[in-house]
């Protein structure tokens, strides 16, 4: 339906479009959202455990994390606020290095990532791995700060991004795919920014 | 050349019935949805807007009226002048104009009955949207929850739904409306003249019967990190407090 009136002079440069997901469109800044206040987690109270239902796997102190293997990753981002921010620089631990410093191979199809604020969001762990996922540590090569999830955030960068949960404090792997704190509350299970799933409603 | 969206969309064509001028930059528009349309309060709507050649810009906008109220949905919308779509209501848009909606949306920033109170409100400029649709839905239901609603805004004549806010405040019935301008003196006894801090919110949780079960902040991203801080500062613990953040 063709709004009357409507001609913006807005359009993203037509060598971006296939950047683009559909409903988006290009942010030069970083907004902000959260569901509650920022926490503010100090790196010595900092901790990181894999989790196989409620058993822990493997825990890391913010040193111990820290000495892992660090990756850096340059991705889009897309925000189901509707806005993407092009080549957001990150740097941390894959996934995949954190299984392999723990010595396991994922348990389960299903995981959710906490956060020290109690949210919670889940993501299939195959999006998780193979060089998909981190927990990043550095945004533009400096600590994150706590308002984008600092100390540590976790980096999904291919799924809407409130997969990317702010103030990571851990992976629990499921036998089923679960519904994290967004999910219950109307988001959609999977967020695949690609084929615009929002909200539960959407295919 | 309107194409019906189809039956499994969730987007559908809103009808603009009214518009009112509410303060110099926030005007709300009343849309009659083509479809039943209930809302819980605090629940926001996207809207999208077609450009002829399929372009389209889709933003966020929380509802203001309650579900009990008749004549629509309302939407108060602030004009940011170098902003896509929202001079485009102020400017372009008009009564009878179809506008295409999805929603209700949203499930965490919310306020129910059964959720019961005190409840504490703190917005910030057209972030007391989403709020006004709470304290609305709160008297039309004859709820006795009592509620603190504080209000920044820069000046008294930016005070979005100023006359119904003080109205509400005068009936003296559990609901109380502290009002804080950053940029003019105080015009209520009652009101503040600064920004919001942990003293001014520690001063509003004493005018409940008892600490808040329940705090909504919205505004935009710097409000509602500064007025979630104060909170904390005044001593309320960081699980009931719900923030809904404008972006920008
Ligand atoms: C859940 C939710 C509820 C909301 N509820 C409300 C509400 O009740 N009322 C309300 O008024 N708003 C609300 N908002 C904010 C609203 O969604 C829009 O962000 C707001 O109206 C601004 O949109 P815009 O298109 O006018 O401005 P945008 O085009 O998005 O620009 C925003 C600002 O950024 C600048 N800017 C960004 N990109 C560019 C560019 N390329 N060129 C020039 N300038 C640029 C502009 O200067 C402008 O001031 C809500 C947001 C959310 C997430």
């Amino acid at each position: 339906m063709v709004t009357r009136g409507f001609f913006s002079g807005r359009r993203p440069p037509s060598d971006t479009d296939a950047r683009i997901p559909p409903g988006q469109y290009l942010e030069q800044g970083f907004p902000v959202l959260s569901a509650g206040p920022t926490p503010r987690v100090r790196t010595e109270d900092w901790s990181f455990t894999l989790k196989q239902g409620p058993k822990p796997l493997k825990k890391w102190n913010w040193a111990e994390f820290n000495a892992l293997p660090q990756s850096k990753m340059t991705r889009d981002i897309h925000c189901v606020t509707a806005w993407t921010k092009f080549n957001t620089p990150w740097q941390g631990v894959m996934i995949d290095d954190i299984l392999a410093d723990a010595g396991i191979e994922p348990p389960t199809a299903y995981t959710l990532a906490l956060s020290f604020d109690g949210y919670s969001t889940n993501v299939p762990t195959k999006d998780l791995v193979t060089g998909k996922a981190m927990v990043a540590l550095l945004y533009e090569g400096k600590p994150i700060t706590s308002d984008h999830g600092g100390p540590a955030r976790l980096l999904v960068p291919h799924l809407y991004f409130w997969k990317s949960a702010k103030w990571v404090n851990g992976l629990q792997f499921t036998e089923r795919d679960e519904p994290g704190f967004w999910e219950l509350r109307g988001y959609h299970m999977y967020g695949d920014p690609w084929r615009e799933q929002r909200y539960s409603s959407d295919p | 050349m309107t194409a019906e969206p189809s039956p499994q969309s969730p987007w559908q064509a809103a009808t603009i019935t009214r518009i009112e001028k509410r303060t110099p930059r926030v005007t709300s528009f009343w849309f009659q949805p083509s479809r039943p349309f209930a809302h819980l309060a605090g629940q926001h709507v996207d809207i999208r807007l077609t450009a002829p050649d399929g372009y389209q810009a889709r933003r966020s906008y929380s509802i203001a009226s309650a579900s009990e109220t008749g004549g629509g949905v309302e939407l108060a919308i602030e004009r940011l002048d170098d902003g896509e779509v929202s001079p485009f209501f102020h400017d372009v848009a008009a009564v009878g104009d179809e506008i295409e909606l999805r929603g209700p949306l949203g499930g965490h920033f919310i306020w129910e009955e059964s959720d019961g109170g005190p409840i504490l409100l703190v917005g910030g400029g057209s972030g007391v949207v989403p709020l006004m649709a709470m304290v609305r839905h709160r008297t039309l239901r004859n709820n006795a929850v009592p509620v603190a609603l504080v209000f920044s805004a820069r000046v008294w004549d930016e005070v979005i739904f100023r006359d119904e806010l003080i109205g509400l405040d005068d009936r003296r019935d559990g609901f109380d409306l502290v009002l804080t301008l950053t940029r003019e003196p105080a015009r209520r006894p009652s009101d503040y003249s600064r920004r919001v801090d942990a003293r001014m919110m520690a001063q509003a949780i004493k005018r409940l019967p008892k600490a808040p079960r329940l705090a909504y902040v919205c505004g935009s991203n710097a409000f509602v990190s500064a007025a979630a801080d104060a909170l904390i500062g005044a001593g309320v613990p960081a699980g009931p407090i719900r923030t809904e953040r404008y972006g920008v």
